[in-house]
């Protein structure tokens, strides 16, 4: 008896889980505790910001079903028996998406094409040969003739997709609603109409408009992929759309991982400066002075480097690519994350020499409280809003900074999927004629998608944690 | 003051030892000549004779910290570290792996660099101001939500987009300006203006926004409040108060950038093919040549630190109630 996959535990996914159970163990903390629920309910109550979270979710989900890695069972083995594995890695996502990963071309197509980019020469039946554009293998070929049914069948495509994403949204506000009615004790009209006009404490109007919209590209999106390619195919062929897709889960690791790894030094470091003072204080002084003087590029350019030399002379340790490009991804975490604790160390060095002049403090010590308990019970929770609204501040600028790097060839590893990866490819394919400027725009949409939500809701945070804030409410 | 200058100049020297330190730890130490050899020369069948042949053409054959053959005070100078580290400190760079002059090579690449970065700064802050001026004037409008909505879309788009896009509609689709290149003199006018252009655009997002809770905060002072009730007009205040001293903060934050523009940009630099010091630094890397990418990090440490004393200068400039004594 085997299982149908071998699990496979990537570096870079154990310090996700990690990252998530976090992040769960903080929220039922928090739930618990009104003092630090009193902000979040109010990051809740705006409109935009959830939004934004909306959006983010659907990334994350995307990130963490492309964190499970396995090697698949090879096709044609009995189940009880002895099952071969292959020898590629795949993730739970790519189980999901695997109609776009195994829907390969020969080459270029544009979005929605059904045939190539480029001619080829045919063999014609009766002899001689002719130069057209071949019928793709996979984007369109349930049509006949794609000249008069392609329009046709795209617009029945999509309409399904839409109702089906209509109708799963439908019931999800319905639930909601019944829901609330129930809560609230009000008459179902009046619930509906509360939230209809936009007077509920939580903005369930924007929220479930929001989810609409995600939900119908959902719904398309998913009836379209199976069919044609919607965002066309790159050199090798390989769909963009689940390139893209793919890229979603180095963009949110490298933000979110990069926190993970500098938060711990950020915080022990900038605490202990300002409270202690004295010589320890000179010490971190002169450590994150150094470090931040040097410049944020080259010294990543500098590592980058040392870990290529470093691959190259034990390039027996890597079995497979994924496990290469992960401990790239992994590295890539580490120094953006030695060249970005500084500014939050230096924040929570400043915050903590005004804190323990503060009375609290004074009254523990005055009581014998030891030094480090004070500073994990007195000084950490009341730095906490600022380590908070750095962390979400600093996620959409490390996306950002993903593609530069990788576009100078010192981020992530090129046979990884990331933006930066396919940004660096279009280069070439924008000097093409015609050019091929699908690679470029999937990018593009994919990357605001995430930065400019990540953004909206950093505002949010921001706003409900920052104490100078407080007390301008804004309004949107 | 000068004493004030003197001391922080003083306090540099461990920060640019520490940052010697390190970069010579990252590039000789973890990573050995020899290892640095065999990338240059291929990794496969490569003669112990070529290493060291070719560590002997770079210098790099010394032992890295301590010669304990040798006499006197070339124990500590006939190193690496010394051939490579301290000669930094007087600015000597040595050569590059392919055997040019770095020292040179830094001298006539500055000028392109500041050609482009000095005309973005300038002509960007003047946007970035009024922008900022004009949605702080509206606030709480819905120029302002709307503004600020615009600024994060603006700032939420990568850079490398704006380059691209810039160079395909402005080069490739209106044909005004070359989509690369650089020339001498007056000529290199029409190779800088898209370069400018495009830094200039994807600057306004962030900046725009910055200046803009910069006026705020000025706006929420008391003083403002005490112009208000002599009942001064809201234009009189927006300029001659708040922007007067908003100028405060946003010119020392400008001071901070300034040592910093000879550096270049890099993903410009390399879009346009303009030779500056950023395009410089991403040949190096690619190249894989040590020796001017440790150049460039000192240049660059150097010039971040020359950036902070600077900005302590300025706030006593502008702002007579700091004092630099303590």
């Amino acid at each position: 008896m085997s299982l149908p996959f071998d699990y496979v535990l990537l570096k870079t996914d154990l310090l996700f889980y990690i990252l998530i159970l976090a992040a769960l163990g903080y929220a039922f903390y928090a739930s618990r505790h009104e003092h630090l629920l009193t902000p979040w309910k109010q990051v809740v109550r705006r409109p935009l910001g959830m939004s934004a979270a909306v959006i983010l979710t659907l990334y994350l989900v995307i990130a963490i079903l492309d964190s499970i890695h396995f090697y698949p069972r090879l096709e044609g083995q009995d189940s009880n028996g002895g099952g071969e594995y292959a020898t590629e890695i795949i993730s739970a996502f790519d189980v999901l998406a695997a109609p776009l990963r195994k829907h390969q071309e020969k080459t270029y197509s544009a979005p929605f094409a059904t045939h190539l980019y480029s001619k080829e020469v045919v063999n014609l039946p009766g002899g001689g040969t002719r130069r057209v554009y071949p019928r793709l293998q996979y984007g369109g070929a349930a049509l006949d003739n794609p000249a008069t049914q392609e329009e046709a069948d795209i617009l029945h495509r999509s309409l399904v997709g839409a109702g089906q994403a209509l109708l799963a949204w439908a019931a999800a506000v319905l639930l909601l609603v019944v829901l609330r009615t129930r809560q609230q004790r009000v008459s179902l009209r009046r619930c509906a109409a509360d939230m209809l006009a936009g007077r509920t404490d939580v903005p369930w109007r924007s929220l479930l408009a929001t989810l609409a919209v995600v939900a119908l590209l959902i719904g398309i999106s998913i009836n379209l992929c199976t069919a044609y390619h919607i965002f066309g195919t790159d050199k090798v062929g390989e769909d963009v759309f689940y390139q893209a897709l793919k890229s979603i889960r180095t963009g949110v690791l490298i933000g979110t991982l990069t926190t993970l790894v500098m938060l711990p030094f950020a915080v022990a470091l900038g605490i202990m400066a300002g409270y202690y003072r004295g010589w320890i204080d000179d010490a971190i002084q002169y450590i994150y002075t150094t470090l931040s003087s040097i410049p944020a590029v080259l010294l990543i350019a500098a590592a980058a480097l040392l870990l290529q030399v470093y691959m190259a002379e034990h390039a027996n340790d890597f079995t497979s690519l994924v496990v290469r490009a992960d401990l790239r991804l992994l590295f890539l975490c580490l120094i953006l994350g030695i060249t970005s604790w500084t500014s939050l160390c230096r924040l929570l060095r400043g915050e903590v020499l005004k804190l323990r002049e503060v009375e609290y403090v004074e009254a523990a010590r005055a009581f014998g409280v030891s030094n480090p308990v004070i500073l994990a019970r007195h000084l950490l929770p009341n730095v906490m809003h600022i380590i908070m609204i750095t962390v979400v501040l600093d996620f959409s600028g490390l996306v950002l900074a993903e593609a530069v790097l990788s576009y100078i060839n010192i981020g992530v590893d090129p046979t990884m999927n990331s933006w930066g990866n396919m940004i660096n490819s279009a280069r070439f394919e924008m000097a093409r004629d015609p050019i091929v400027w699908w690679s470029l725009a999937s990018a593009f949409v994919f990357m605001l998608g995430l930065v400019l939500s990540a953004n909206l809701f950093a505002d949010a945070v921001r706003d409900a944690f920052d104490p100078r804030l407080r007390q301008e409410q804004a309004g949107w | 003051m000068i004493a004030y200058i003197i001391r922080r100049v003083l306090y540099a020297i461990p920060i640019l030892i520490g940052v010697n330190v390190i970069t010579f730890f990252l590039f000789f130490v973890v990573n050995s000549p020899d290892d640095m050899a065999r990338m240059h020369l291929g990794h496969k069948y490569v003669t112990p004779a070529a290493v060291q042949n070719w560590k002997e053409e770079h210098g790099y054959n010394k032992p890295l910290f301590w010669n304990a053959g040798a006499q006197g005070m070339d124990k500590f100078t006939d190193t690496i570290f010394f051939d490579n580290s301290v000669r930094l400190f007087a600015f000597d760079f040595g050569q590059s792996d392919s055997g040019r002059d770095i020292g040179y090579d830094i001298h006539q690449r500055m000028w392109p660099s500041l050609a482009i970065a000095i005309p973005t700064l300038l002509i960007g802050l003047l946007i970035n101001i009024t922008f900022a001026l004009l949605v702080a004037f509206f606030r709480a409008t819905y120029i302002d939500v709307w503004g600020v909505i615009i600024c994060v879309t603006m700032m939420s788009i990568s850079g490398l987009f704006y380059i691209i896009g810039g160079q395909f509609l402005i080069s490739k689709l209106l044909h005004l300006v070359p989509i690369s290149g650089y020339d001498t003199g007056l000529n290199a006018a029409k190779f800088l203006v898209l370069p400018v252009l495009v830094g200039i655009l994807s600057g306004i997002g962030n900046g725009t926004r910055w200046y803009r809770t910069i006026f705020l905060e000025e706006s929420n002072k008391d003083y403002v409040r005490t112009a208000r009730a002599k009942g001064l007009s809201e234009r009189l205040i927006q300029y001659r108060h708040i922007l007067r001293n908003a100028l405060i903060p946003i010119l020392t934050g400008v001071v901070v950038v300034l040592p910093m523009l000879f550096m270049g940009s890099l993903i410009t630099e390399s879009f346009f093919s303009i030779p500056g010091l950023g395009s410089y630094t991403i040949d190096a890397i690619n190249r894989q040549d040590f020796a001017i990418v440790r150049s460039m990090v000192f240049l660059g440490s150097v010039l971040y630190i020359i950036g902070l004393i600077l900005t302590d200068i300025s706030y006593t400039l502008v702002d007579p109630r700091v004092r630099l004594e303590s």
